[in-house]
């Protein structure tokens, strides 16, 4: 579990970015925080692996103050996935992902196999391992940028935007692969984005941000959208937009869904019940 | 024109290869020289631009530094260190000179070649945990070599056109026919003296630029091909698409 405490950021400039944030994140499900730029979102995430350190408050990790561990130390312990995969470009696709195994001084040989069996973990072809970063297309750099996060086998999994840059297939593919490997893995995810769909789809709970760092409103998707806490997050999500008021409609004995500008949505599985409904069931 | 063929008459004629002052010890001395200066040169501005590099601390400094030594007028800094340190210590004050003119070079060539890198790719080293000196020989000396070549070849080629003065202040080198063929009116001397500097500048010129090709990391300059082959060629440059 990790657990953020009255965390205040400010940055030398004077910017406030967090201001007064408290959470319990826990352990083996995603957490997804999303808000607009500003929110503070990613500099939570940052505090975390101390690439950013809080000017007051404590996070602790299953108890302990990571202020008390060396930042080198902790963030190899932790997974860190990217916007722009950060890859190592002079460094071929099997060394990237070995990175931080041959830093804590894995042999290489062990390491590069250990890595060949990540890159199967995330589905990329191992006749890649030996190209460059620059070789490969967006949505494999994601690919290998994950794998390098899981490396070490680490609880915790940090994600920021990861798929961001990334086109809206091959997002939707990724998407479909971080839940793929949680239900495998069951890592302990807290993944920053600005994109509510992605968050619903990801999140086992949803942390909603306002400017500074603000707790709008944290809960499991289905709950968000049953209630949202107020007009921001009613705006935010969408709940007054076509696309999520969606109505049945009778077409030749099927009951289709569609939204508020008639669109078809889908068609309702009267048989699937509850279970269906959201990511929510693939975590703990 | 004869007087291009008695030049070259000159630089071929086995009696210049022998004797007093033969040419190849010549070129050996002149070359000493450069690669002394450039050596010292290089241990100064190296881990300073690479200091500076790094914590980005002190770019505005090294900017004008570099500015600044640049238009050094490097005859006038040889005269003016040879006279300053006496005429017993000639070397020395040669050697300051030609180390002061190479260190702007190198220091930019350094510090440009690690604040060229993506900072994203740092911020990405960083957070996946290597430390600050692994970063710098992992991440940064690594891609910012073929900017460091590319310094470390402009002092090359600046300090081997300056050694050629040190004919002046009487230390021998490729400078010293042309300085000792003016007042001999010895024109074919001059010429000769002048061309086998001007081919010693082209020749470690292009060792540079073959060095350059060599450093370049691997992966670098197909950044922005998707190409599917499975190796990239260090050495072809791949027109972008």
């Amino acid at each position: 579990m990790i657990e953020f405490r009255d965390v205040v950021k400010q940055f030398p400039d004077g910017t406030v970015a967090v201001d007064g944030f408290s959470l319990q994140i826990p352990a083996r499900e995603v957490t997804v925080l999303v808000g607009s730029s500003g929110s503070g979102k990613t500099t939570l995430m940052r505090m975390i692996n101390r690439m950013v350190d809080p000017t007051s408050g404590v996070i602790e990790i299953d108890g302990q103050d990571v202020a008390t561990i060396e930042p080198v130390k902790l963030r190899r312990s932790i997974g860190y996935v990217m916007q722009n995969s950060g890859l190592l470009p002079h460094r071929k696709v099997v060394d990237n992902i070995a990175t931080v195994p041959l830093l804590n001084g894995v042999p290489k040989k062990e390491a590069r196999q250990r890595a060949l069996e990540l890159m199967d973990t995330v589905g990329l072809d191992r006749a890649m391992a030996e190209r460059y970063p620059s070789q490969l297309s967006g949505g494999q750099q994601q690919r290998v940028g994950v794998a390098r996060g899981l490396a070490v086998d680490p609880n915790i999994l940090l994600m920021d935007e990861p798929f961001g840059a990334v086109d809206p297939i091959v997002r939707d593919e990724l998407q479909q692969e971080v839940l793929r490997l949680q239900r495998e893995l069951g890592k302990t995810i807290v993944f920053v984005t600005h994109d509510i769909d992605e968050a619903f789809l990801l999140g086992d709970r949803v942390v909603i941000l306002e400017r500074g760092g603000r707790i709008v409103q944290v809960g499991e998707p289905e709950q968000i959208l049953a209630h949202p806490a107020n007009d921001f997050v009613r705006t935010f999500v969408g709940a007054d937009r076509g696309k999520r008021r969606l109505s049945v409609r009778d077409v030749d004995g099927r009951r289709i869904v569609v939204d508020a500008d008639g669109h078809p949505a889908g068609v309702l599985d009267e048989t699937g019940g509850t279970a269906a409904s959201t990511g929510a069931a693939a975590g703990s | 024109m004869n007087l291009f063929g008695d030049a070259f008459g000159w630089i071929f004629d086995p009696a210049n290869w022998s004797g007093g002052f033969p040419i190849g010890q010549a070129i050996g001395l002149h070359l000493y020289y450069t690669f002394l200066s450039v050596l010292i040169a290089a241990l100064i501005a190296i881990p300073l631009g690479y200091l500076i590099g790094h914590t980005g601390k002190g770019r505005e400094i090294a900017v004008a530094i570099s500015g600044a030594a640049r238009a050094l007028p490097s005859f006038g800094l040889i005269l003016l260190l040879v006279l300053v340190l006496g005429v017993t210590r000639t070397a020395v004050g040669a050697f300051i000179a030609f180390v002061i003119l190479g260190i702007p070079s190198i220091l930019a060539g350094a510090y440009s070649g690690l604040q060229a890198i993506d900072r994203r790719t740092i911020d990405a080293a960083r957070a996946v945990g290597m430390s600050e000196w692994q970063i710098l020989t992992k991440v940064e000396i690594p891609l910012g070599l073929p900017l460091l070549v590319g310094g470390l070849r402009s002092a090359v080629l600046q300090i081997v056109a300056t050694v050629a003065l040190a004919g002046y202040v009487n230390l021998g080198g490729l400078g010293f026919y042309v300085v000792q063929g003016i007042p001999l009116r010895d024109y074919s001397q001059i010429l000769g003296g002048a061309i086998l500097i001007i081919v010693l500048a082209f020749l470690l010129d292009a060792v540079f630029g073959l060095l350059a090709a060599a450093v370049r990391p691997r992966g670098i300059d197909t950044r922005r091909t998707r190409s599917r082959t499975p190796r990239p060629s260090a050495a072809v440059e791949t027109p972008t698409t």
